[in-house]
């Protein structure tokens, strides 16, 4: 069993986008928060959770429906020697 | 100076956690030499395609692709869109069935498979220097860049930086590296798109950006589309920024220095060698190619918005900028477009007064190596700063990665195995593999003090991959499409190559600089309007001197048997099948698509 890089991947980018939502939504309104009038911390948090929830999604699909099917292509992580 | 705020450590601290942490669950999976330098070959396409990109995502793309972009605009894409495609392509329907074919274990070990050790000898030796240096530069510039931005002390942030990356490479060798490198792709993407999103939406998108561009170009005395149009103004080296005509360009940048690069240094193409399959290491530099295609938006166009961008517009107040144009031009530009083109890009400063540096014709010097930085810090509030600062990092980290993983590889393999200490088990060579790491990463450190102490050495090392890479490209396309190229050919090409380099170099000269590393040193028999009109002319020089001696001397000397030959040669080498279902994941395909992706974007900006 091999490391799913999307796993990581999705991960670190699913809890960096909640920080960053969480912090713009903490900090809506304040001066020196949204560049151009765009509340960037909060829209971008968002961008990056969808992006990691994304990823992690590939990954329970990959895990589910491909275990013990390998392909010269398939999408895994290094096999164990 | 700007401070960060606890979100922004968070962010960065949570990405260091995560690459450790990728290094340590690897580890397990690392048995044999085999798999600390080539991930046992058993790296998926999109993995190894994306890394292959990465690895090349260090300082001099992300901070010198900005700061082209400020100094030269749109046309800096040459780099990607004449430069890296055409040549990524090539490697992979062409040269990828060699390489990986040959089953060699490195760039180095192909050339002592196809011509002989003499000739893998030198490759090896002139590429682990570079290596080294050239991470060690990477460090260099990103210490420099953390005390400049963050007031951050210069020694703890290349020592923290190398370790990190020292930890996970000695934990899980290429595999971590790679694994790494995708993550820190997705880094780079996330952190630096809503930079460009910020800045056109600030100047009113790209037609504003144009606009404002126009100002600058028509102060510097060149037509108003010269910093927003790739081909137009190419027909002459003195009507575009970039200072070179079309043929220099396409002869030098898209055919000899990007082939030069992309199709024979092992950084990127080690990458490749460690896909699982035939057709997923000739996939790679294709799919590679998709978003490579699509860098020069994420990290050219902030440069060129650095040099518009309203310093009052950010979140932060812009330091002193300068006026690009000589005070004496900006009068004839509007007064919309003279106060936008200075920017937020500071001045070049003397290192040892402080004072704004400048050139012959007493205009202050931009440090365009700050463009991108300070549009980071101008538009990024707390938070998305910290992943912005995070994204630099990771640039920085994953290019000295490339660097490292490749001279533990070419050391262990090309010089230790075959000069120090052939026929020891394998577990010797993985035990020299992890050690040569950390020797590798030590003189990266050393290096990147060296680096602090020379001005110029930036300017030198491009000059030594110039000096390198081109004539290499030669021994490439000679030995894998040529059988009748012979070792003594392949060798006196390579150093009649270098030395044709060597020799233009030493007879040319910039316009306006100064005899010594910027040429001339053998006396100045002609002038280029620009240095990199001059290094495409030495690129082209080192080529042709290289293909020429290598046909001549080998025509003279005699050639190995075919039989010796089949698997390094095209001709003698059965044509690679193809092992995927579906009609778009064929590299032919995928090939025509890249292809045709960059020819549209040539026709938009042309």
């Amino acid at each position: 069993m091999g490391l799913d890089l999307r796993i990581p991947v999705g991960t670190l980018f699913a809890v960096i986008g909640v920080l960053l939502a969480a912090y713009g939504g903490a900090t809506l309104g304040q001066p020196g928060t949204a560049p151009t009038g765009v509340p960037i911390d909060l829209v971008w948090g968002l961008v990056l959770l969808a992006f990691g929830a994304a990823m992690l999604a590939l990954a329970r699909r990959a895990r589910r429906t491909a275990p013990g099917h390998p392909s010269p292509d398939a999408e895994r992580g290094p096999r164990v020697p | 100076m700007t401070t960060l705020h606890g979100i922004d450590y968070a962010v960065m601290l949570l990405y260091f956690g995560f690459v450790l942490g990728i290094g340590a669950m690897l580890r397990r999976y690392v048995h044999t030499s085999e798999d600390f330098f080539l991930s046992g070959r058993s790296i998926p396409a999109w993995v190894s395609g994306l890394a292959f990109i990465s690895a090349n995502l260090g300082a001099q793309e992300v901070i010198g692709m900005g700061a082209s972009g400020a100094k030269y605009g749109i046309a800096t894409s040459h780099f990607y869109w004449i430069g890296a495609i055409p040549a990524m392509v090539f490697v992979g329907l062409f040269m990828m069935p060699f390489y990986y074919g040959s089953r060699a274990r490195s760039v180095p070990e192909y050339l002592k498979l196809r011509f002989d050790e003499k000739t893998r000898g030198l490759n090896a030796m002139s590429f682990a220097i570079m290596t080294v240096f050239s991470s060690g530069i990477s460090l260099y510039a990103m210490g420099k860049l953390l005390h400049l931005l963050l007031g951050w002390s210069f020694d703890l942030s290349i020592v923290v930086a190398a370790g990190i990356v020292l930890a996970y490479i000695f934990l899980g060798g290429l595999t971590s590296a790679i694994y790494n490198e995708v993550l820190q792709f997705f880094l780079i993407v996330f952190g630096f798109a809503p930079l460009v999103f910020l800045g056109l939406r600030d100047v009113g998108g790209w037609a504003g950006l144009a606009d404002r561009l126009a100002g600058v170009a028509t102060a510097n005395g060149y037509a108003p589309g010269a910093y927003t149009r790739s081909w137009t103004f190419m027909g002459s080296a003195s009507a575009n920024p970039v200072g070179v005509e079309w043929f220099g360009l396409v002869m030098g940048l898209g055919f000899v220095l990007s082939f030069g690069y992309w199709c024979t240094d092992f950084l990127v193409v080690q990458r490749a060698m460690a896909a699982n399959s035939m057709t997923a290491a000739r996939r790679t530099p294709l799919i590679a190619a998709v978003p490579k295609m699509l860098f020069p938006f994420l990290v050219i166009v902030p440069g060129m918005l650095a040099l518009v961008v309203s310093p009052t517009s950010g979140v932060r107040q812009a330091g002193p900028a300068v006026t690009a144009s000589p005070p004496a031009l900006t009068s004839q530009t509007s007064p919309t477009s003279a106060a936008s083109a200075a920017g937020i890009v500071p001045p070049k400063r003397d290192a040892r007064t402080g004072e704004p540096l400048r050139d012959a014709r007493g205009r202050v010097v931009p440090d365009y190596d700050l463009a991108t930085p300070m549009m980071l810090v101008h538009f990024f509030p707390a938070g998305l700063l910290g992943l912005g600062l995070t994204a630099l990092l990771a640039s920085f980290m994953s290019g000295m990665a490339g660097n490292v993983t490749a001279f533990n590889t070419v050391w262990t393999y090309d010089l230790y195995q075959s000069y120090v200490r052939p026929g020891a088990p394998d577990a010797h060579y993985l035990a020299m593999g992890r050690f040569a790491t950390v020797f590798g990463v030590a003189i990266s450190v050393a290096a990147a003090y060296v680096a602090a102490s020379f001005n110029n050495i930036m300017d030198f090392l491009q000059l030594v991959f110039a000096f390198v890479n081109a004539p290499l490209f030669a021994t490439f396309a000679l030995g894998m499409f040529w059988k009748r190229a012979t070792g003594h050919g392949a060798f006196t090409g390579l150093l009649a190559g270098t030395l044709a380099a060597g020799l233009h170099h030493g007879l040319s000269l910039p316009t306006g600089a100064a005899v010594g590393v910027k040429g001339g040193y053998l006396g100045v028999v002609t002038t280029y309007p620009s240095e990199l009109a001059q290094t495409f002319w030495t690129a082209i020089a080192a080529w042709l001197t290289c293909f020429g001696v290598t046909i001549t001397i080998s025509l003279a000397t005699r050639p190995r048997q075919p039989e010796d030959l089949r698997g390094l040669v095209y001709g003698l080498t059965s044509k690679p099948t193809d092992d995927v279902r579906r009609w778009y994941e064929r590299p032919g395909t995928l090939a025509l698509l890249v292809l045709a992706g960059a020819v549209v974007l040539n026709a938009i900006f042309f």
